[in-house]
């Protein structure tokens, strides 16, 4: 069947029932795409496996970081809601009686990872607070009538969830009934008096609620119409006493927003409190630290990956989710392409693979670059049994891969470690985010960056109170840790603090005689200065000595050695090519694709993409063979505003003709010119497709061009 | 002008096509006296060494490096720049750069007089004229006669300066006069037809090099992700490639988004009516959409393929439909591939809509012609959009009665007698009845009053109330497709 027609646009393709039956499995998509298809299954299964993990970790983070914010507004729901239960004669209440109690909740720009809050925030509502919780977005209430069709159909849905699924079809003929605000009331009474006696038989956690309050959740205040807002506002606090509703506005700017869309006379009907959630980007920290930090998941992202996906989050959208979905996309790329990433699990199970690794696999091993550096520098027996013993490959690979875990674990500790010595110098050289130092030391030795030296100025000139602060936070970091490799670290750690703690008390006794011994000397003029001056130098010659000092040196110079022990980069370690994602250009043309620069690229140096000789040319310049288009785009760029298409295809006719020359004698010039003329329609009406010129009645035969400036 | 294009045949061989920067150096060099050209000329050389660009035939990943660390720094200072490659890194500026167009002679003046005060051009963009740079081709045409010498930073001044002036003064050439102006859309393609393909060995390879992402494309569709492919050349064939080859099994619809009367609502309809066999109607489009969803969400054995052409087409581009596809697309079972060609598609998408299509891109350029998409289209040369080109006049013209065709014919001859007259509105109704009684084709104004029913009906003719409140007739064809009606009429009588 053709799938174009003059007279139809969608065109469905519907194989027969039994064919449809044989749905090829995904992995097989997995193995099919490419030659080398090493041990694909049980790479997609490990990609399935660790995606799954990754996702439930984020999801149980999302929850931990939404935690706090649910809970004040749970108490902040319960607290104004109480109000209208005690139905108390205190003239405070009355008058809260009279104002909506609303929560402004301000998320951020980042309105992608917005849905998926809200809806944790429905269930944690409805399993807490009140059944009733209804969520409308912008885009379904253009008005009035739809606002109150759609809050009342998802009421009912509310309803029917409480009780049994018997009315659904009768929900179905209600759908035309037009509501207001009193049928709203009135179907709420009817509601909570059928259910208050079932209530304490069926839902116990609310049951304390004698009358549920109607939660309702503006998603994107902003782009609601001021008007439907301010009515629905007007009248529902008109129906307060009978129609307890709660308001729930989600804001992405800021709230001062609300008093934009709303008036005086509006927003003195509401009672706004403010919550605000956690900002993205200590979002990103915890995913980061919990993902990638860790030696949880063995799956690791090399520096420029990291990179890319930090900036397209801090660039571009905030997004946590996109962030996710581009680590996800990274997996994937990962187990497809790589081979060896059947290696990628944990250990145990790693080291168990080894052992039925093929032929083949072996060879990819012996091919990975870090790995041929590794052996060249083995001795020579070791390096032959390496190339060519299969076994013993096999073994060394074991160790490596355990080797390379070890690293891992190490790798982390002391860079939380030098985080915390970093995070809060002045000026932070290191940066404060934890992730700015991790992406320092992937990409090369920290120790030869010149940030990191003065760091090290900066530690050196610390007071001993923050260096003991610090102190202290490394050692909480090493205890937090379950690995005691670095036991040895965490006792030196451990020395120093109570060296300095010690350093106190010996201080003291040594200011005290100095002195008094000095100060109570009477002598003239010349004698003071003298003195003085000696004073002076001594406190010099004595400042390189003091206790305090040495130990500092001696704290930092520990911390460098450290470093340069541990945070070497992964580059460096043998096998890393399976544990590391380092395909960041893959990953950027997938989710920050340009496809304007694609566009540009291909019209004006067909050269990328057509490798052919003819098609070279210098800078600037356009070979007269190149396709049509790319010749028709390079004349059009050389107008200005408007051009003339008779202009236009007589300069393409010049340049098409120069380089059809050989070939022409065979046609007559008539024919050739009408061929010309039209190749110069088909590449017109694809410049236009394309968006770079449309039709215009400025003047007749013109076209407007509609590009300016840099794409 | 026109002399100089009749090329002799010898000549043509001379003609090479020359970019901006030779001529830009060809200028400078003859005004290098000047003390303030040749600083300039030294600041142009400066920004072409700084964006120098990368060999192209660098290692693999040597080159990958490259574009890295580009893209790291660029991503830092915050500006989108090129990523692909050196010739768009120093492209940008330069190819869209644009200029103040002045008559030739005038311009010829100009470069003459800022040849001696150079003062001027700080101001003024400096123009090169037709002689100074006679062996470029586009130059000896006419067509493009000024190159642009001055680099301003601040485009956005440019662009105001180019749109300030109502008055574009380009020539005045019209179509009318070439005769082969127009081709309808089957000599088109007769004609096209006779064309050899270039460049055929090399489309060829381009094409494998994506066919073999086709298992990739099925996987990751799988993964939750959606596929759009982006780049020059039509991606028809390719997705046509990828139907036959992966989805042979699969339930899926194909939609044409270049196809005119394509709509979200007939989208909706054939998944809801072909798909899923449902017969019943809806009362709007969302609740059409929720009903999908719901029947997607329940049944998960159910997968569809939705492959769209040109997502980013007249009638799919609105925020609505991008939203309703959008939804579909976010749904775990339903599989969206499709393909953007405009080049500021991407514009359609915010954030949430973004995260809705979870897009992953490919870049697809094939250089194929956009044979399909562009016949649907009123394309500039083929037919003038929004009129009726000569064929359908005729056609329904043959339908009508003798009298209804010399009313119509009443109304055209009026209206080329008035061509010249810029504030022509239209002849009123009433002097038309006049006409038409004294040439004996009504009796009444009840039947001209029918008959124009009748023109109105088909589109030929457009009524207007002018300001005088009395109903003016105006025929909305373009005068030479009128001309050439009468032509026709008068031979066949």
């Amino acid at each position: 069947m053709a799938t174009s027609s003059v007279s139809k646009g969608c065109f469905v393709f519907k194989p027969n029932l039994k064919k449809r039956k044989i749905s090829v499995p995904v992995e097989n998509y997995f193995s099919k795409g490419k030659n080398e298809s090493e041990d694909s299954k049980l790479r997609f299964e490990t990609y399935q496996l660790m995606w799954q993990q990754m996702q439930s970790e984020t999801e149980r983070l999302q929850e931990e970081l939404n935690k706090n914010l649910f809970d004040s507004l749970i108490e902040f729901l319960q607290k104004s809601h109480y109000g209208f239960q005690k139905n108390s004669r205190d003239w405070g209440y009355q008058i809260k009686l009279r104002e909506i109690p609303t929560a402004a909740l301000v998320l951020g720009v980042n309105v992608t990872d917005h849905d998926l809050t809200f809806r944790s925030l429905t269930e944690v509502l409805q399993h807490s607070v009140t059944p009733y919780v209804v969520s409308l977005q912008a885009k379904d209430c253009p008005d009035m009538k739809h606002f109150l069709q759609k809050l009342a159909s998802q009421l009912v849905d509310c309803n029917v969830d409480v009780q049994s699924k018997e009315k659904e079809s009768v929900q179905v003929t209600q759908k035309r009934i037009h509501y207001s605000m009193d049928s709203l009331s009135t179907w709420y009474m009817n509601v909570t008096q059928k259910t208050n006696p079932k209530m304490p038989r069926k839902k116990r956690t609310s049951s304390q609620w004698q009358s549920p309050p109607v939660v309702l959740i503006l998603k994107d205040m902003e782009s609601f119409a001021t008007k439907v807002l301010q009515d629905f506002i007007i009248i529902s606090s008109q129906h307060l006493h009978e129609f307890p509703l709660i308001l729930i506005f989600g804001i992405a700017t800021s709230p001062v927003v609300i008093h934009r869309l709303l008036p005086h006379a509006v927003s003195s009907l509401l009672c706004i409190e403010l919550f605000q959630s956690l900002s993205c980007k200590e979002h990103l920290t915890t995913v980061l630290d919990k993902l990638l930090l860790t030696t949880q998941f063995p799956f690791k992202l090399s520096e420029k990956v990291l990179q890319i996906l930090t900036n397209i989050f801090l660039y571009h959208d905030f997004s946590i989710q996109n962030f996710i979905k581009g680590l996800q996309l990274s997996l994937l790329e990962h187990y497809y392409s790589q081979p060896l990433s059947v290696l990628c699990c944990n250990l145990p199970e790693a080291k168990r693979r080894i052992n039925f690794l093929s032929d083949n696999q072996c060879e990819n091993i012996r091919r990975l670059s870090s790995f041929r550096r590794y052996v060249e520098n083995q001795a020579s027996e070791k390096q032959v049994a390496l190339l060519t013993n299969e076994r013993f490959l096999k073994e060394e690979t074991q160790s490596l891969l355990e080797n390379l875990h070890v690293y891992h674990t190490h790798y982390f500790l002391i860079l939380r470690c030098l985080h915390q010595f970093t995070s809060s110098l002045p000026k932070y050289p290191l940066g404060r985010q934890i992730r700015e130092l991790y992406c320092t030391c992937l990409e090369k030795n920290i120790w030869d960056s010149d940030e990191y030296a003065s760091a090290l100025q900066l530690l050196r000139m610390l007071a001993k109170d923050e260096l003991m602060t610090m102190l202290q936070k490394c050692f909480k970091v090493f205890k937090s840790s379950s690995e005691k490799q670095l036991g040895n670290t965490e006792k030196r750690i451990e020395e120093f603090l109570a060296q300095f703690q010690s350093l106190d008390e010996a201080k003291e006794e040594e200011d005290t005689p100095e002195s008094q011994s000095k100060g109570l000397q009477k002598t003239d003029l010349y004698h003071l200065q003298k003195s003085l001056l000696e004073m002076k130098e001594l406190r010099r010659a004595s400042k390189r000595q003091t206790k305090f000092e040495v130990l500092r040196e001696q704290v930092v110079s520990f911390i460098d050695s450290l470093v340069r022990e541990y945070l070497l980069p992964p580059e460096t370690q043998p096998l890393h090519e399976v544990l590391y994602f380092s395909a960041a250009h893959t990953l950027r043309q997938h989710l920050n694709a340009a496809p304007r620069i694609a566009l540009h690229t291909a019209l004006n140096n067909p050269y990328y993409y057509l490798k052919n000789e003819a098609l070279r040319s210098e800078e600037g310049c356009i070979p007269n063979v190149a396709p049509d288009i790319c010749i028709a785009y390079k004349l059009h760029l050389e107008c200005s505003r408007l051009i003339n298409l008779v202009d236009w295809s007589e300069a393409f006719a010049t340049v098409v003709t120069a380089a059809e020359k050989v070939d022409a004698n065979s046609v007559t010039s008539e024919e050739r010119n009408e061929i010309i003329h039209a190749r110069f329609i088909r590449a017109v009406s694809e410049l236009e497709l394309l968006g770079f010129i449309k039709p215009t009645k400025q003047k007749t035969d013109h076209v407007a061009r509609l590009t300016w400036g840099g794409c | 002008m026109m002399s100089k294009l009749e090329l002799k045949e010898d000549k043509m061989l001379e003609v090479q096509f020359v970019g901006d920067d030779d001529v830009l150096n060809h200028i400078l060099d003859r005004e290098g006296g000047a003390k303030i050209k040749k600083e300039r000329a030294q600041l142009l050389v400066n920004t072409k060494k700084i964006v120098k660009k990368p060999e192209y035939d660098l290692e693999e990943d040597d080159q990958e490096v490259l574009k890295d660390q580009n893209y790291v720094e660029v991503l830092g200072h915050d500006v989108q720049e090129s990523l692909k490659n050196g010739s768009t890194t120093d492209g940008g500026n330069k190819v869209y750069s644009f200029q103040n167009r002045k008559h030739p002679e005038k311009m010829a003046k100009l470069a003459s007089e800022l040849a001696k005060t150079p003062k001027k051009s700080v101001s003024s963009n400096l123009k090169s004229d037709p002689e100074v740079t006679i062996d470029i081709p586009q130059c000896s045409k006419g067509h493009s006669a000024s190159d642009k010498v001055q680099l301003k930073s601040d485009l956005v001044e440019e662009y105001f300066e180019a749109h300030s002036s109502s008055k574009v003064l380009t020539s005045d050439r019209t179509l009318q006069k070439l005769k082969r102006a127009k081709l309808d859309q089957q000599t088109l393609r007769n004609l096209l037809s006779k064309v050899s393909p270039s460049f055929s060995a090399e489309l060829k390879q381009l094409n494998q090099q994506y066919e073999q992402l086709f298992h990739k494309w099925m996987l990751q569709l799988h993964l939750g992700f959606n596929i759009v492919l982006y780049g020059l050349g039509s991606k028809r064939d390719l997705l046509e490639r990828f139907r036959t080859t992966m989805l042979q099994d699969c339930i899926h619809v194909v939609i044409n988004g270049f196809f005119p009367g394509i709509s979200v609502k007939s989208i909706l309809n054939s998944i809801t009516e072909e798909v899923l066999d449902h017969m019943g109607t809806f009362r709007s489009v969302l609740d059409q959409l929720e009903w999908i969803i719901n029947k997607f969400k329940e049944d998960s054995s159910l997968e569809l393929f939705l492959l769209i052409h040109n997502l980013d087409s007249q009638m799919l581009r609105g925020d609505k439909s991008q939203q309703i596809i959008g939804q579909l697309s976010s749904l775990r079972n339903i599989y969206l591939i499709a393909s953007i060609d405009h080049l500021n598609a991407p514009l359609m998408w915010d954030h949430a809509k973004q995260s809705l299509y979870n897009w992953l891109w490919y870049e697809t350029t094939t250089y194929s012609h956009y044979t399909e998409e562009t016949s649907y289209e009123n394309s500039l040369l083929v037919k003038q959009s929004g009129s009726l080109p000569l064929s359908s006049l005729t056609h329904v013209l043959r339908s009508l009665t003798p009298n209804a065709r010399g009313i119509f014919r009443l109304l055209i001859k009026y209206q080329l007698d008035n061509q010249d007259n810029p504030s022509y509105i239209g002849l009123s109704f009433q002097d038309f009845y006049q006409q038409c009684r004294e040439a004996f084709l009504v009796n009444s104004d009840l039947t001209l009053r029918a008959q124009l029913t009748e023109f109105r009906d088909h589109k030929l003719i457009r009524t207007k109330k002018g300001t005088d409140g009395v109903e003016y007739l105006l025929i909305p064809v373009d005068n030479g497709t009128l001309t050439d009606f009468l032509e026709m009429e008068e031979e066949e009588f």
